[in-house]
């Protein structure tokens, strides 16, 4: 069989052909067709001699074999240092093997390379900063993952995530109109507490364009909310684009860079429609990577950078802070030893380190640093979509141990994690080896807490008028 | 056979060696490709060009980045062999004279006692490098034939050559040995990882200027904390 009826080389465009893959409940019909799917060579040798170019080919080539990556790779370390989780080896025996044979694999070869691509990296890059030649597994396991959804070995998950930004525009079946319909509920229900309360829609010239993660309209609503709060203490002029919303890009953990493209499209002709003068990203780690970091370069701008400064909602805020927009009330500071999650994508892979000690100088008491943080932070171990994809779910929770020692080891009684993927990993990795002392938290319900709101935001006493 | 292999084995050799590594770097260079790498090389400035040098000076240093001060052994190793292998063929004043005879020209040469030290240095990390890839688990997995053939060969040149220059014994076929076995990791160099030897500051700039560019050096700096 070439091809299957849900596993196939064809992206999905429809909502239709998404609600029948989705329909396949864990991917059952569709891993089995994938078994019997052929390899299409003449289209992988014709991807890899488009797009596998020097820099890839060199890396494989002059790979010394050292594994000096080992020790740096958190899978490795989680699996008693199985030396095939080794990056090295991963990578040479996946995309290293298919341009030794200049693409001529067969299913099981791909169906291997994507256990390896999917289950056993997150891209997290930290074996970057440890070879001495400067080979970058993370960002070679990205491009395999490319050549593998070319070919339609993906896992199930990603292929729908994929879908939905093709379908959608967002990675969960949010509409234009849930998304606006949304946007008014959390703001009469946030006017009970701050009555001026507005979650401006599609203003034209603000300071601010806000955008965020689909599972927030979706599953947390009140995190927009507190968003929306904070701006509005903060009095910043700000807005929400009813198009273009969504910043992240199950697309990227995929490896469908069309979808990619056209997701970080949607949000900068949204720019162009609302002409802010920057966009404020909220708390999500790979949304920022694929919008502000990757992200220009798959719109086609050649300088790298967005029409507009792209802020993570980190540096927003540790410039509210600074700015003193945003005031912590000194007595409501965490009290409890607290240590932060560094997401890969914004501190590793964007260098905002110095914003997020800034805000955890101002917001805690009781500070305490993971012994390998900032550049060198460990993956939380649920990131690149290796939450959501239950075919690796052991591989994950055995790699989340890593996160949980480091946690253990800082004494810490509550996890900051401004990103959603780690935040989902360290909420599951509480849940996977049963840990009842540790609690964890985006930043927003935090600063909402401690912030000193000014009394004319208040509700104003009706007895008093 | 010396006059053959001192003569115009040396030239060809040099020149397949000189040739092939440029010819790797020009290729190393057009292959590049900013929306593929999603790197902004046009665009680079100052920073890149800062991120590219630090990248390669701090990985030159011995202890100079975290990757090599968490690897005691390795590091050591790497360090004694690489300065061995880099430190010999270039400033030996036996190799000096050998090449102002071949070629006209020389670089200067250090005392022959301190040459000496780097020699035994770089066979001493060659044994440490070799006892690694024989013991760790993880890097004998990783260990190719290639591997070893490639650094016996280095440690061959290596040993040949204090053999030959404390003349310990056999001493023409040490150094007849001992220049076959350097003129064939010079003319290996170009189609085997040996490559590095050049490949090594064009991936390890590339990077740096991944990092200093498009990865943080923006908020950051341009110089990644390796």
């Amino acid at each position: 069989m070439p091809e299957g009826i849900l596993c196939n080389r064809k992206p999905i465009n429809t909502e239709e052909d998404l609600k029948r893959l989705l329909a396949d409940k864990g991917g059952k019909q569709y891993y089995e067709e994938m078994k019997n799917m052929e390899v299409d060579v003449r289209a992988l040798q014709n991807t890899l001699e488009k797009t596998c170019k020097s820099r890839t080919r060199t890396w494989l080539e002059i790979c010394a074999h050292c594994s000096l990556c080992a020790d740096s790779c958190f899978f490795y370390k989680a699996n008693n240092r199985d030396v095939e989780q080794t990056p090295s080896y991963k990578i040479n025996t996946t995309l290293g093997e298919m341009v030794r044979r200049n693409g001529k694999v067969d299913t099981e070869f791909m169906i291997r390379a994507m256990d390896i691509a999917w289950g056993k990296c997150t891209c997290c890059n930290r074996c970057g900063n440890y070879c001495p030649h400067g080979i970058d597994v993370g960002v070679m396991m990205s491009y395999l993952r490319g050549v593998l959804y070319s070919q339609g070995f993906c896992p199930w998950e990603m292929k729908i995530g994929a879908g939905m930004h093709r379908v959608y525009r967002a990675q969960m079946d949010v509409t234009t109109e849930d998304w606006v319909d949304t946007c008014q509920w959390m703001e009469e229900e946030g006017q009970e507490q701050i009555p001026s309360l507005e979650i401006p829609i599609d203003k034209e010239d603000c300071d601010i364009m806000y955008v965020l993660n689909a599972r927030e309209p979706k599953i947390y609503p009140d995190d927009v909310q507190a968003a929306a709060m904070l701006f509005h203490i903060a009095g910043e002029k700000w807005t929400v684009p009813s198009e273009g919303w969504e910043n992240t890009s199950l697309a990227m953990f995929a490896g469908d860079w069309q979808a990619c493209a056209d997701n970080v499209k949607a949000m900068y002709s949204a720019i162009e429609r609302l002409r802010p003068k920057m966009v404020v990203e909220t708390e999500c780690g790979h949304a920022h990577r694929a919008s502000a970091v990757e992200g220009p370069y798959w719109a086609g701008q050649e300088d790298g950078k967005a029409p507009v400064p792209y802020l993570h909602y980190v540096e927003w805020l540790a410039n509210a802070i600074r700015d003193g927009k945003i005031k912590i009330d000194p007595a409501k500071k965490i009290k409890e030893p607290c240590t932060l999650q560094d997401s890969c994508n914004y501190i590793r892979n964007h260098g905002l380190e110095k914003h997020t000690r800034y805000i955890m100088s101002q917001i805690a008491e009781d500070f305490r640093e993971m012994e390998e943080h900032g550049a060198h932070n460990y993956c939380c171990g649920g990131g690149g979509g290796m939450n959501g994809i239950g075919r690796y779910r052991e591989e994950r929770d055995r790699g989340l141990f890593m996160k949980l020692q480091q946690i253990r080891e800082t004494g810490a009684t509550l996890v900051i994690s401004p990103c959603h993927n780690c935040w989902d990993a360290i909420r599951d990795t509480m849940e996977v080896y049963e840990v009842h002392d540790i609690k964890w938290s985006f930043l927003k319900p935090l600063i909402l807490d401690m912030c000193i709101i000014p009394d004319h935001l208040k509700p104003q006493d009706e007895d008093e008028e | 056979m010396i006059e053959l292999l001192s003569g115009p084995l040396f030239k060809i050799s040099l020149l397949v060696f000189t040739v092939g590594l440029i010819f790797r770097l020009v290729q190393y260079v057009r292959g590049l490709d900013w929306r593929l790498e999603r790197v902004a090389y046009s665009h680079m400035g100052k920073a890149g060009v800062i991120g590219a040098i630090w990248s390669v000076l701090t990985w030159i240093l011995p202890f100079g980045t975290r990757g090599w001060r968490t690897q005691g052994f390795a590091t050591i190793a790497f360090f004694f062999f690489h300065l061995g292998v880099v430190i010999c063929p270039l400033f030996l004043a036996g190799h000096m004279v050998f090449m102002k005879d071949a070629l006209g020209f020389s670089f200067p040469s250090l005392p022959v006692a301190v040459g000496d030290v780097f020699a035994m240095l770089g066979v001493l990390g060659g044994v440490m490098l070799l006892a690694r890839r024989i013991t760790l688990p993880q890097v004998r997995f990783l260990t190719d034939r290639k591997d070893i053939a490639l650094l016996a060969l280095c440690l061959l040149t290596l040993v040949t050559g204090m053999v030959a220059r404390f003349d310990l014994f056999a001493y023409d076929f040490m150094l007849g040995l001992h220049m076959l076995s350097g003129e064939l990791i010079l003319i290996l160099a170009p189609f085997t990882k040996l490559s590095h030897m050049a490949l090594f500051f064009a991936s390890r700039a590339q990077l740096g200027i991944d990092f200093a560019v498009k990865r943080g050096g923006a908020s950051r700096g341009p110089a990644f904390p390796w």
